[in-house]
């Protein structure tokens, strides 16, 4: 299977504070991969530079054979890296339209744009009912839906998602897990970063484990499930990551 | 007094504040979408109205159809300023931002002091002289004009913040810039659209009360003042509300003239903007970003 993302051996830092060590990673087409570890780890920072908002101090990063490190976010818009943030990063005063149409700023307005946003509401029917009030009346879970929908607008050929389940209920949790998996099935390439190491390895393809801003562990999502290691270090006795 | 007296001050009160609404708007766009105030507003303002009056002294053109000239060349200095001092020290602190609009406030001044020389001057329009009478009440055709002219021009601002992408855009930008950024919206490009659009606005209120009101280098204070009162009530940086404050503060302006004395109208626009500063800090309606 061809790669979309190719990430090697990439430093970053926050001034003289290096959080990226030589991270290395393969993302092939329509996987969905998930990034986990411990805080600090450097997960977030990871997706922050293949997004372009920290460029690499060394590395490479590639979408598709092309090097993209370095580029800032419009730019790797218009190549299709759709990035939704850890935080909220929803536009509260406008409405759910407004979000969702500037999700596809970068595109031009055409009909597509209207079709496109139609078929995201089919898929969040939750926020199809509201989709013109303001995005400040949202619950937790129909943010990140949103914002999940937003990022789908850019059409992306890879979606990368920080923390989708955050502070969010075990029943919305299930939700945004299950809705990232209807992502995936359209053929979309995901990365998500996860807290919850438990259900991101059950719904992934395959997983990177990182650990001081390196990759630790890699391997297919059950396989790592079912490691002893794994489940030592990473997710607890055993039970635990619910 | 009698009341009709009052009746005619809040007549001529709101004709007015239907121009300090404008420049309200203009003064919040920036406040909204980039946290800058800007001292120099009223002199563009001022350059505006010497640009309508140098069309019409040199190609006798009146004030009305020099407004969207007067429109596109403010347009051009407002993305000019940005490009050329707000957006070099956007990056240096708060201090830098507040003391280089302060800067061309003096700048603009002088410049006009020292070219222009501080005579009054008044370009002349069709429409200034004309008396428009509603019953007992009577408003000026050059006001009347201005009133309607500004909330016309306010009107097709919001239009275009509401429904344009490039609108939706602007709001965004002033909501979260970061997240702005993640969707391909370049902070950089809009804040000087913002800033064209600001002086613009500036512009076309230049033009609008040309026909009945003298040019000098200090007549930015008219609408300084009452224009930043005006954004404070309507809550800083949500330009809807800037629209209704400047409207009200019109009001406290000439009906307050007349039921004190004229000298002191100034006066009673900056306790209304010092009251709502110490009741609402934020602003008196609201205070949230549009």
């Amino acid at each position: 299977m061809t790669s979309v993302l190719v990430v090697d051996d990439v430093h970053a830092s926050y001034g003289r504070f290096d959080v990226l060590r030589g991270i290395s990673l393969r993302v092939a087409s329509g996987e969905l991969v998930a990034v986990l570890g411990p805080n600090g780890a450097g997960k977030s920072t990871l997706l922050k530079t293949i997004a372009g908002f920290l460029a690499p101090r060394q590395g490479s990063i590639t979408l598709h054979g092309e090097a993209i490190g370095g580029l800032r976010p419009p730019a790797l818009l218009r190549k299709g890296i759709a990035y939704v943030m850890q935080r909220s990063s929803l536009f509260p005063k406008m409405t759910i339209q407004e979000n969702l149409e500037l999700g596809a700023y970068v595109r031009e307005t055409t009909d597509e744009v209207r079709t496109d946003i139609e078929r995201v509401l089919a898929l969040f029917p939750r926020l199809a009912e509201r989709r013109r009030q303001r995005a400040e009346g949202l619950s937790g879970g129909e943010r990140r839906m949103l914002e999940i929908g937003r990022g789908l607008l850019l059409r992306p050929r890879l979606l990368l998602l920080d923390e989708p389940t955050m502070g969010l209920a075990p029943l919305v949790m299930d939700l945004i897990f299950d809705k990232i998996l209807e992502v995936r099935a359209t053929g979309t390439t995901v990365v998500m970063v996860e807290q919850n190491a438990r259900r991101a390895l059950e719904v992934s393809d395959r997983a990177y484990v990182l650990e001081q801003g390196q990759t630790r562990v890699e391997g297919r999502g059950e396989e790592l499930l079912r490691s002893e290691a794994v489940r030592r270090a990473y997710l607890g006795s055993g039970t635990a990551g619910r | 007094m009698t009341a009709e007296i009052v009746l005619q001050s809040v007549v001529s009160g709101l004709m007015f504040g239907g121009v300090i609404a404008l420049v309200a708007v203009g003064i919040s766009l920036i406040w909204g979408v980039m946290d800058v105030i800007n001292f120099a507003y009223g002199e563009y303002l001022m350059w505006a109205m010497y640009l309508t009056f140098f069309l019409y002294a040199g190609a006798g053109l009146d004030p009305l159809v020099s407004v969207p000239v007067n429109a596109l060349v403010l347009f051009a200095a407002g993305v000019l300023t940005y490009r050329l001092v707000i957006a070099r020290v956007m990056r240096g602190p708060i201090f830098a931002q507040l003391l280089s609009t302060f800067g061309l406030f003096v700048l603009l001044r002088y410049a006009a002091w020292l070219l222009f020389r501080p005579d009054d001057r008044q370009a002349q329009s069709l429409v200034s002289n004309g008396v428009v009478k509603l019953g007992e009440l009577r408003v000026s055709t050059g006001e009347l004009v201005a009133f309607v002219g500004s909330v016309l021009a306010t009107t097709a601002l919001f239009w275009f913040l509401t429904w344009t992408k490039t609108g939706k855009a602007l709001r965004a930008v002033a909501q979260d810039r970061e997240a702005a950024l993640a969707l391909g919206i370049e902070p950089d490009r809009l804040y000087a659209i913002a800033w064209g659009i600001s002086a613009a606005a500036a512009g076309v209120a230049g033009s609008l009360v040309s026909s009945f009101m003298y040019v000098n280098p200090l007549v930015g204070d008219v609408f300084l003042l009452p224009g930043f009162a005006a954004v404070a009530l309507g809550g800083f940086g949500n330009v809807y509300g800037a629209f209704a404050g400047g409207l009200v503060i019109g009001v406290v302006n000439v009906t307050g003239g007349t039921l004190t004395m004229p000298k002191v109208k100034l006066a009673l626009v900056y306790l209304v903007f010092l009251a709502v500063l110490f009741m609402r800090p934020r602003g008196l309606f609201g205070g949230r970003r549009q």
